[in-house]
């Protein structure tokens, strides 16, 4: 055989790994087992009126994002810039659950830089993230009208996914604006 | 207004390259020569509205026009103009538009300054060019626009990522794409070969000048790298054999096997068939790094956030790209081969050697830095495979090659003969071995194989590469002196030698300590005091930071104060260690920031690295090297035009030595 | 040299630079491999003793713990199923905190306590390795699953 046609051999399986490499699937494409399910059901005191509760029963009825944060948590404070701007066009409920943070700290954070959550629940324990199988902060996910869990976001939030992912996924109904 | 010019740009820019790479290669194969004219013309109009677009984007950057997706995402109203400026490469849509800039302008050098090469040859190497900027222009217009406009506009941005934030790091892109794309004009050249079948001395002689001045640009562009990770990452290291580290060092290391087997085929018409596979090879490299590192397959550091998407397109112009030349390859290599002989001591012999142990150093590289992806997709298993393995591998082409370096110098073309050449030898190897034993041992107080061996071999380079130069300095008045060509080789070689000393050195007598210090507080690490004077708040002007002031001593007598720095950026909230470096050309002291320990105390790691700066002074002087050797006089106009009438090939006439 | 000998040294070259890659590739696959373990399986006893290995998950929420002034820490390290403890000295990465991703190199200790001797996170936009995210994922799915059934276990080797 012509031994010129070796390193066309080579890469030819070179390539073939690499082919299969990317089919493989995006490394940071993490399922979430609770999409396409009802959000679990909870009930949490407000962050602000401890009396006060929120929960499951609040995010029905249109479109809504429950987004998870935290003050420790550095890239919350990332796409906090994006979620006031998202709460200030209202388009759609931004909802919080405070997940293991101390509720001084946390009112002092959103008295700093902003409040851009119609309510936040405190989570302090972390046992509601459990449950909504959260795995660090932040966190956001998207429900519909009926409280189904459509999708949910590892990461900060930006203008790119909030379109790509968010935005495309809300249908007709559900003021998605652009 | 300015982005829509800016995409429209591009799509014209993309139009006269699909010119330019057509009419030329049609032209050349009907010897049609209005044809093959539009092929500069072409270049010359792809590279001004390249040019174009990139202007419109670093404006839209200047003027923070966060209406522009990109710029939201990379910039922010604080962000210092010239950290604008260079956010415009900082990711992948600006950074991919910065390698379509940089292709084209090759493009233009190479018909600007081909006037001494064939028509028909000049039309297909830059028809080849033209058909690798219509696969970029296309991967960014359809995969990764950067002027995609983001509505309603933010007031502000998401910032550039802090660790970009940085003079080192706005250079190193644009020197290493240099490096990177020029790599594409050998491989222009060698298809073009290919394509007409002709492949002899005169097209090595074309090609090596090319070929050196990518290579340069290289060089420096993973020297900067390097240097840039050892301060600003904060943790002392120089190379950490980070997928995306050897995504450009293989290129390197191939180029390196190129220029000198373009060396053996210039002299000597030999090694014909394995430059060509060279010159693929290297750019294939460059095109493989580009890939791994866009299309999300292998997560590192320093990698793109980035979609399979992209990665399939990628793959797929890889693919077509590297299979077509390969196929060239296959069907022109066979009539190549030359009946041409050489003696067992020869220059040929080492430069195959020379060749064979770059491309096994380059395979286990690219296996050291494949398996971990390929063993997790065959077996499930996460392993990874690090500076450990890579090493010690390593080091096993390459201290041979380091050995048959110092020796292959002296070597004539065709066949040496033995004695006159050990004689030659003597000195370098006495040298050798002594400085082998004596810098470990008392420069630095403890001996060990390994240590004499790295000593030993940088200083056997070093006292080998000199002896041209002496050699020349003490010639006879009215002799020839050394040619530039071999004064750039020489040089060459001693960067060699200062990369074999730093590396050496500092490996072995480098020291690492983590601590924990409070202010008021001494430590001593490696024989030199360490004394916390205070610990204070400053401001900067997107960061606040924590900045500690350290004195250092030996021995009682000042030596330095150094200023490391815990930064907090103000949009992305991320920590940013500065470390705060005394450097000298003996040794660097090093000192970064960790935490807080609580009492007023912080964790700190403080390193002595001695020689570090012989690494990077290594490839400066390499590169220099190459300098050199291109501005020998056989490469300038006077020869041009003997080049134009065509030489036949089956002619094996000597060249002077 | 005759070309014909030229080719073979080349060839023979080629082959010997190539095995003696091929005997370090496998000396790596035993000796400088390492290894990601999940917590789950190093609770359960699964993981290789005598040599090092790398284990990630979350930071437990209020676990760290660290004496006054020195640079001693530990913390407990979570797959959402399981838990371990770890210990460290030394300085820690930027982006270490509770709640946030984390991978350790180190072995474990005869106290069943992991003794880590690097700690790893990423500078860079990814909030988290992907052998701990994917780790986290499956652990998620068994915990999804229990909730429906119970309560979501830790098997441990012993008891």
């Amino acid at each position: 055989m012509n031994r010129f046609l070796w390193p066309l051999i080579a890469v030819a399986v070179l390539l073939g790994f690499l082919v299969l490499g990317l089919l493989h699937g995006d490394p940071r494409a993490l399922p979430s087992p609770f999409i396409g399910k009802p959000a679990p059901q909870f009930e949490l005191p407000t962050l602000k009126n401890p009396e006060v509760t929120i929960g499951s029963k609040n995010l029905a009825g249109d479109y809504a994002i429950v987004n998870v944060w935290a003050t420790w948590c550095v890239m919350c404070r990332a796409e906090h810039g994006f979620l006031l701007d998202l709460a200030a066009s209202k388009t759609i409920p931004i909802y919080g659950i405070n997940w293991r943070d101390s509720r001084v700290e946390a009112i002092r954070w959103l008295d700093e830089l902003g409040d851009p959550y119609i309510a936040s629940a405190y989570d302090a324990d972390g046992r509601v993230g459990i449950d909504w199988g959260v795995y660090g902060a932040p966190e956001t996910f998207l429900l519909d009208p009926e409280g189904t869990v459509v999708y949910k976001h590892l990461g900060p939030l930006d203008p790119v996914i909030w379109q790509r992912e968010f935005v495309a996924r809300m249908g007709a109904s559900g003021g998605a604006s652009k | 207004m300015i982005p829509e010019i800016g995409q429209f740009a591009l799509i014209l820019a993309l139009s006269l390259a699909i010119c330019q790479a057509v009419l030329p290669l049609v032209g050349a194969h009907r010897g049609d020569a209005a044809m093959m004219n539009v092929g500069r013309s072409a270049a010359a109009g792809q590279f001004v509205f390249v040019a174009v677009a990139f202007a419109c984007l670093t404006w839209s950057f200047i003027a923070n026009d966060f209406s522009v997706l990109y710029v939201a995402n990379h910039s922010q109203l604080s962000l210092p103009t010239i950290y604008r400026v260079s956010a415009v490469w900082g990711a992948h849509e600006g950074s991919l538009l910065l390698w379509i800039f940089i292709l084209a302008a090759w493009t233009v050098a190479v018909a600007r300054f081909s006037s001494g090469l064939p028509d028909a040859f000049a039309a297909r190497v830059i028809g080849v060019l033209g058909f690798l900027s219509v696969g970029f222009l296309l991967f960014a217009l359809l995969t990764s626009n950067p002027f995609d406009r983001l509505v309603p506009a933010p007031a502000d941005g998401g910032d550039l990522n802090p660790l970009l934030q940085d003079p080192g790091l706005a250079i190193h892109p644009p020197l290493l794409y240099i490096g990177y794309v020029g790599f594409s004009v050998a491989f222009a050249f060698a298809i073009a070969a290919m394509i007409s079948g002709d492949l002899d001395r005169r097209w090595a002689k074309w090609t090596r000048p090319w070929t050196t001045v990518a290579w340069m640009f290289l060089t420096l562009g993973i020297a900067l790298g390097s240097w840039w990770a050892y301060y600003e990452l904060g943790w002392g290291g120089w190379w950490f054999w980070d997928a995306v580290e050897n995504a450009s060092f293989m290129p390197w290391l191939i180029g390196t096997a190129l220029i000198h087997s373009l060396a053996v085929t210039e002299k000597r018409g030999l090694f014909k068939s394995w430059t060509l596979l060279l010159a693929i090879t290297a750019f294939s490299l460059s095109l493989l790094g580009t890939f791994l590192v866009r299309s999300g397959i292998i997560v590192s550091v320093h990698a793109f956030a980035t979609d399979p998407t992209r990665g399939f397109f990628i793959l797929t112009f890889l693919a077509v790209v590297v299979v077509g030349a390969l196929v060239l390859y296959a069907w022109r290599a066979p009539a190549l081969d030359s009946d041409v002989g050489f003696a067992p001591l020869s220059r040929e012999t080492f430069l195959l050697l020379n060749n064979v142990l770059l491309v096994v150093a380059t395979t286990l590289v690219l296996i050291g830095t494949l398996s971990p992806l390929i063993i997790e997709m065959a077996t499930g298993g996460k392993i990874s495979i690090g500076p450990p393995w890579f090493n010690v591998a390593f080091l096993v082409p390459m201290i041979p090659l380091v050995i048959l370096l110092g020796m292959g110098m002296h070597a004539a073309w065709r066949t040496q003969a033995a004695s006159p050449w050990l004689n030659t030898l003597k000195i370098p190897a006495i040298i050798a071995i002594i400085l082998g034993v004596v810098i470990p041992l008392f420069g630095y107080g403890r001996i060990s194989i390994m240590l004499v061996v790295g000593c030993a071999a940088a200083a056997w380079i070093v006292a080998s590469a000199l002896i041209p130069i002496i050699r020349s300095l003490r010639r006879e008045k009215g002799t020839a002196g050394i040619t530039r060509s071999a004064l750039g080789m020489s040089i060459a070689h001693l960067g060699m030698g200062s990369f074999v000393i730093g590396a050496t050195i500092v490996s072995a007598f480098g020291v690492e300590s983590d601590r924990a210090l409070q202010p008021g507080e001494s430590i001593e690490v490696a024989g030199f005091e360490f004394h916390m004077k205070s610990l204070g708040n400053v401001q900067g002007p997107n960061f606040s930071a924590i900045e500690a002031e350290i004195e250092i001593r030996d021995d009682g007598e000042y030596v330095a104060t150094v200023r490391p720095q815990k930064r907090q950026y103000l949009v992305q909230r991320s920590l940013m260690t500065e470390a705060g470096i005394h450097p000298g050309m003996d040794k660097d002291l090093f000192v970064a920031l960790g935490d807080q320990l609580g009492n007023g105390a912080w964790s700190v790691r403080i390193q002595y690295k001695p020689l570090i700066r012989f690494i990077w002074l290594g490839a400066l002087i390499m590169a220099l090297g190459g300098l050199i050797a291109i501005s020998d006089r056989r490469y300038r106009s006077t020869a041009k035009a003997r080049d134009k009438v065509p030489l036949d090939s089956t002619k094996t006439a000597e060249a002077p030595a | 040299m005759k070309p014909r000998q030229q080719r073979m040294l080349a060839v023979g070259l080629a082959a010997l630079g190539i095995a003696i890659a091929a005997g370090l590739t496998l000396r790596a696959f035993q000796d400088n491999m390492m290894f990601f373990v999940e917590v789950s399986d190093v609770v359960a006893g699964n993981y290789p003793s005598e040599r090092n290995f790398r284990i990630g998950g979350l930071v437990v929420g209020g676990s760290i713990e660290r004496q006054e002034g020195s640079l001693d820490i530990s913390f407990e390290v979570t797959d959402t199923a399981c838990t371990i403890p770890v210990v460290y000295s030394g300085v820690l990465p930027d982006l270490f905190r509770e709640g946030q991703g984390v991978v350790a190199h180190g072995r474990m200790g005869d106290d069943e306590v992991f003794q880590a001797d690097k700690i790893l996170a990423k500078h860079d936009e990814d909030y988290m390795a992907p052998e701990v995210a994917d780790s986290l994922s499956k652990h998620q799915q068994d915990i999804a699953d229990a909730a429906v059934a119970g309560a979501a276990e830790c098997r441990s080797n012993d008891s």
